[in-house]
């Protein structure tokens, strides 16, 4: 089961990082967004191609106002 | 000491960016985006802090637009990491979000009182370093720790007045003074601010800049108060440059005492 922002999500295996974005509601030229999986950094240009596996843990991450 | 200080010409300058405002904003706790954006504008900052959260589908408006129009400069936070891995992350993940190898950073160590981890800050400052960051450290105001933090590459120390949010002002003033003694890079009077009085001590203590979160987005009129720590920041820079008096036991007059009259 693949987790997004820690809940469980729909995603499956073999789909993309883009596709984690898209559940929400984010495209590819979203401002101030970063992305992990797992743990590691997901550069903005791998996006498309980064391929989740199947027990991913997905942080999709943006601006907070915050101290 | 920084001798005759004109305000005009009196620049701050952190890992070779000059900044006219000596007044770094938070922008955590404004009860709305519109707010934050006039206590920018009135604060004069041009270096603000932000954090990094999951995503909320729900949210309005967008802080990351509300920024870039305000033109200031972002220097993202690592709130809420407790280690040096999740802070290295963090930071790592702000440099990609907001294409900026400054990182304000922050490791707690302690829930109640928000205590930065000495060693695991000095781990990732260490880590983050290597790795081209751009490292602001938020510290306690241990001198030997700030010589530390600076003797590794960090552009500046941001020691803590007293605890995140507490409004407590500085406790500790002869510790700051010993930390501007012990470190070459700029030092930015970080947390417990809790009115522009405390702003204007720490730039009498010689700290280069402070920085004002709770104080200002919490006040009634935050607005005001950020107009207030902005006067207040200026002023204390004045002071410390024009040399204040030392202090004495007793009075000494400040008219003559020669040509009194005897009655």
């Amino acid at each position: 089961m693949i987790v997004l922002n820690g809940q469980r999500s729909d995603l499956r295996a073999g789909e993309t990082v883009a596709a984690a974005l898209a559940r929400l509601d984010l495209d590819l030229d979203a401002r101030g967004v970063a992305v992990a999986v797992d743990g590691e950094v997901v550069p903005r240009a791998a996006w498309e191609s980064f391929a989740l596996g199947h027990d991913a843990r997905v942080e999709v991450l943006t601006a907070m106002q915050g101290g | 000491m920084h001798g005759t200080v004109s305000t005009a010409e009196d620049v701050l300058t952190i890992a070779g960016r000059q900044m006219r405002s000596r007044l770094l904003l938070g922008t955590g706790g404004f009860a709305s985006l519109e707010l934050l954006a006039e206590a920018i504008a009135a604060s004069g900052s041009e270096l603000v802090t932000v954090a990094l959260r999951r995503v909320d589908p729900t949210a309005r408006g967008s802080l990351t637009d509300v920024l870039a129009d305000a033109g200031v400069q972002l220097l993202p936070n690592t709130a809420g990491c407790h280690t040096a891995r999740d802070a290295v992350i963090t930071a790592r993940l702000a440099r990609e979000a907001f294409d900026t190898n400054w990182v304000k950073l922050e490791v707690i160590g302690d829930e109640d009182t928000l205590l930065p981890d000495a060693p695991e800050l000095l781990r990732a400052a260490e880590e983050l370093l290597e790795d081209g960051f751009v490292v602001l450290p938020y510290t306690t105001d241990d001198p030997v720790l700030a010589r530390r933090l600076a003797d590794l590459g960090c552009a500046a120390v941001m020691p803590l007045g007293s605890p995140i949010g507490s409004g407590m002002g500085i406790r500790n003033p002869y510790n700051i003074a010993l930390i501007r003694e012990a470190v070459q890079v700029p030092v930015v009077l970080d947390a417990g601010v809790g009115t522009a009085s405390d702003a204007a001590l720490a730039m009498e203590l010689g700290c280069d800049a402070v920085m004002a979160a709770s104080a200002i987005a919490r006040a009634q009129d935050p607005v005001a108060m950020a107009h207030a720590m902005r006067s207040a920041v200026c002023a204390g820079r004045l002071a410390r440059g024009a040399g204040r008096i030392p202090r004495r036991h007793y009075a000494t007059p400040s008219t003559p005492t020669e040509g009194i009259a005897a009655f």
